[in-house]
C-alpha cells in the first residue's frame, strides 16, 4: 500500500503541476483566470485519441500533433474571444466558462459521452528501488520533471523569460520600459496551455478520457494554485505534489475513499488559506487601488 | 377619502414614479407578466419552465448582491443553494416537518453556512476568495456521498411533498417568493447598506479608514445572500420534489456566474433579467429533437457574443441606450428628453450653446 500511495501521489502531483505551472503563469502575467484551462488539457487528450486511435498515426507524432494544434487553438481562441473584452475581468471570466463548455460540448458532439480509452505508449512495469512502477506511469514522471525544467529554464535563463517575469511584476512598469506587454500575454497563454496539452496527453492512456475530465483536475487545480500561492512557480509544484499525496493517502488509507478524496484535499487547502492566507509560497500581492 | 380619490392617487403616484423612465415602465410590464402568466397560458410545460425560471432568478439576485456589490466574487455559490435544499428536503423526510416550516429552517441553515462560509473568506481577497468558495460546495459532496444511508448518494434525496395543492398554486408560491426576495434584495441593495458594498468593493481600505467595519459588513452579506439562494434552493427541492447532488455541482456555481456577468454585475435586476432570457432559451431550445443536445453549445455561443459586444453586461447596455443621466442632479432621464424630467437642466449640449 505505501508503494502504490508513493507512485500514485508522485504521478497524480507531477500531473497536477504540469497544470497549475500554466494557470499560474497566465493569471500572473495577464490577469486572467483561465477557467478553460484544463478544458484544453481534455481537448489535447482527445487529440490524441482521434490521432492516434482512429487516425492511426505513431504516438510521438499524434502526441505532437495534439500539443501543438491545441495550443494554436488557444492563441486563436485569446485573439478573437478574450483580447477584445481584455478591460473587463468579469467578462473575461465568463468568456473562458463559455469557452470551457463550447469545447466541452464540441466534443461530447463529435466523439460521444462515453468513456474512451486510449493505448499506453509503452507497456510493462520497471523496478525502481525496490517499487513496480507502470513504465507509462514512470513516462508521465519523466515527461513532467522535462517539461517543468524547461519551463524554469524558459522563465529564469532567457530574456523572454525576464519579459514575462517583469510583466507579472508590473504591466505598467513593463509596458513603459518598452515590451510588447500583449504579445508577452499571448505567448504565456500560448505556453501555458501548451504545458496543460502535455499533460492532458500523457495522463490520456492512465486515466479514461470523457468530455467532463475537465472539472475535477479544474477544482484541484485551483486548490494547487490557492495553496501553493499564486504567481509562485516553485509554489504550485509544491502544492500540486502535497494534494497529490493527500488524495493518495485518502484513497489508499480511509474507508470509502475514493469519494473523500476532493473532499479531504480542498478541506487541506482551506486550512491552509486560514493559517496563511497568501498561501504556502505567496507572496502577498500589494492591493490594486 | 374615497376609494376613487385614492386609485386616481394611486395611478398619479405610479404614472409620476414609474411610467416617467422606460426602465421602470419595464420592470412593471415584467411584475404584470410574472403575475398574469398563468392566467394567460396555463401549459403545464411552460408554468414549470416559469417557475423554475423564478427560483433561479432569485438565486442569480442573491450571488449579485455578493460579488457584484461587495466584490466577493463567489464560485461556489451553490453551496447556498444546495444547503437550503439538502436541509429542507432532509427536514421533511427524516424529521417530518411540514413544507413551509423545513423552507425556512432550510433557509436559516443556510445563512449559518453563509456567516460560516463568510467567516473563512474574512481573510481572503480577491482571486484567493473565488478559488476557495469554489471547493465548499465540492467539500460538501463528498461528505455527502460519503454517507449514502443518510443522504441518498448520487441519487439524492425524492417523495418532498409540493408547497402548494395546484399546478398554478405551485407556480406562484415560486412566483410570488422571488418577486418579494428580488425587490427585497433591489432595495436592500439601494439603501445606505448597499452604498456600503459599493464601498467594500471599490476601496475596502479606504472604506475601513472612514470608520466602516468592513468585516461585519461582508458577514452579513455572505448571511443575507446565503438565506435567499438557500430559500430558493429550499423552494427549488419542493418544487421539484427532491433535492440531488446537482444542486451543489460546479456547473450551477458557474451558472450563478454567467447569469452575473451577462446580465450587468451590480444591478440586481441584470441577473433576473439573465435568467429570464437564457434559462427559458436553453429550455425550448432542449424541446427541439434536433438542437436538443446542442443547447448547452448554442448557449455558450449566445452567452460569448453577447459579451463581445456588450462587455459591461446586456442590462448596463440597454440601460444607457434608453436613458440619460442629468449632468446636474445625477437623475435618470428617458433618452428622448432634451431637458431633466427634475431640474430641468439641459441634458444635450445643443452646438450654439457651447462657446
Amino acid at each position: 500500500m505505501l508503494q502504490d500511495i508513493l507512485v500514485t501521489g508522485l504521478v497524480s502531483g507531477s500531473t497536477y503541476a504540469l497544470l497549475a505551472i500554466g494557470f499560474s503563469l497566465i493569471f500572473g502575467v495577464a490577469r486572467i483566470v483561465n477557467v478553460a484551462h484544463t478544458a484544453f488539457y481534455m481537448l489535447a487528450a482527445y487529440g490524441l485519441y482521434a490521432l492516434l486511435v482512429q487516425g492511426g498515426l505513431g504516438v510521438l507524432l499524434s502526441g505532437a500533433l495534439a500539443v501543438v494544434s491545441v495550443t494554436l487553438l488557444s492563441v486563436i481562441c485569446y485573439r478573437l474571444v478574450i483580447e477584445p473584452v481584455r478591460q473587463h475581468e468579469a467578462a473575461v471570466l465568463i468568456a473562458t466558462i463559455a469557452l470551457a463548455l463550447i469545447f466541452q460540448e464540441t466534443v461530447l458532439r463529435i466523439f460521444g459521452g462515453s468513456y474512451l480509452g486510449v493505448p499506453s505508449a509503452i507497456d510493462g512495469v520497471a523496478h525502481l528501488f525496490g517499487v513496480a512502477i507502470p513504465k507509462q506511469r514512470l513516462l508521465i514522471l519523466i515527461v513532467a520533471g522535462a517539461m517543468l525544467a524547461g519551463t524554469w529554464v524558459l522563465l529564469y535563463r532567457t530574456r523572454f523569460g525576464l519579459a514575462v517575469r517583469a510583466t507579472a511584476n508590473d504591466l505598467e512598469v513593463a509596458n513603459l520600459m518598452g515590451m510588447n506587454v500583449n504579445r508577452v500575454a499571448m505567448a504565456t497563454v500560448g505556453i501555458s496551455v501548451a504545458l496543460a496539452a502535455v499533460a492532458g496527453v500523457s495522463v490520456a492512456p492512465v486515466f479514461v478520457v470523457d468530455p467532463f475530465m475537465w472539472l475535477a483536475p479544474l477544482v484541484t487545480v485551483l486548490a494547487t494554485v490557492v495553496l501553493g500561492g499564486l504567481g509562485s512557480i516553485q509554489g504550485s509544484v509544491i502544492g500540486a505534489m502535497v494534494i497529490g499525496y493527500v488524495e493518495a493517502v485518502t484513497v489508499f488509507a480511509l474507508p470509502q475513499g475514493a469519494f473523500l478524496k476532493g473532499a479531504v484535499a480542498l478541506s487541506m487547502m482551506v486550512i491552509v488559506l486560514l493559517v496563511r492566507p497568501e498561501g504556502l509560497f505567496g507572496v502577498a500581492f500589494e492591493e490594486e487601488r | 377619502m374615497s376609494p376613487a380619490f385614492l386609485a386616481r392617487r394611486a395611478w398619479a403616484q405610479f404614472r409620476g414614479e414609474v411610467l416617467v423612465l422606460p426602465s421602470r415602465t419595464l420592470a412593471a410590464a415584467w411584475v404584470a407578466a410574472v403575475l398574469l402568466l398563468p392566467l394567460v397560458l396555463p401549459d403545464p410545460y411552460v408554468l414549470r419552465v416559469a417557475a423554475m425560471t423564478c427560483i433561479f432568478a432569485a438565486f442569480a439576485a442573491s450571488w449579485d448582491l455578493l460579488a457584484g456589490y461587495t466584490g466577493q466574487v463567489n464560485f461556489g455559490h451553490a453551496l447556498f443553494f444546495g444547503t437550503g435544499a439538502y436541509s429542507s428536503a432532509l427536514l421533511s423526510l427524516r424529521l417530518g416537518f411540514s413544507s413551509w416550516i423545513a423552507v425556512s429552517v432550510g433557509g436559516l441553515i443556510s445563512t449559518a453556512v453563509g456567516l460560516g462560509v463568510g467567516y473563512l473568506c474574512l481573510r481572503l481577497r480577491g482571486s484567493y476568495l473565488s478559488f476557495a468558495t469554489l471547493a465548499f460546495p465540492l467539500i460538501l459532496i463528498g461528505i455527502l456521498f460519503a454517507f449514502p444511508d443518510f443522504s441518498g448518494g448520487e441519487l439524492g434525496l425524492s417523495g418532498l411533498q409540493p408547497l402548494a395543492a395546484s399546478r398554478i398554486g405551485n407556480y406562484y408560491v415560486a412566483a410570488g417568493a422571488m418577486l418579494i426576495l428580488v425587490f427585497g434584495l433591489w432595495a436592500f441593495a439601494d439603501s445606505r447598506f448597499g452604498l456600503i458594498l459599493h464601498a467594500i468593493r471599490d476601496d475596502e481600505l479606504a472604506a475601513r479608514a472612514s470608520g466602516i467595519d468592513t468585516a461585519r459588513y461582508k458577514m452579513a452579506v455572505f448571511g443575507i445572500s446565503a438565506a435567499v439562494a438557500g430559500v430558493a434552493g429550499a423552494l427549488y427541492a419542493h418544487f421539484m420534489r427532491g433535492a440531488g447532488p446537482s444542486t451543489l455541482e460546479t456547473a450551477l456555481s458557474f451558472q450563478a456566474v454567467i447569469w452575473g456577468v451577462f446580465g450587468g454585475l451590480a444591478t440586481i435586476y441584470g441577473p433576473v433579467t439573465a435568467v429570464f432570457m437564457l434559462y427559458p432559451l436553453t429550455e425550448w431550445l432542449g424541446s427541439f429533437s434536433t438542437f436538443g443536445e446542442l443547447r448547452l453549445l448554442i448557449f455558450a455561443i449566445v452567452v460569448l457574443l453577447v459579451l463581445l459586444f456588450m462587455p459591461r453586461g446586456l442590462t448596463p447596455w440597454v440601460r444607457d441606450r434608453m436613458e440619460t443621466r442629468c449632468p446636474r442632479c445625477k437623475q435618470q432621464n428617458p433618452a428622448w428628453r432634451k431637458a431633466c424630467r427634475l431640474c430641468a437642466a439641459p441634458l444635450r449640449l445643443s452646438g450654439a450653446a457651447v462657446t
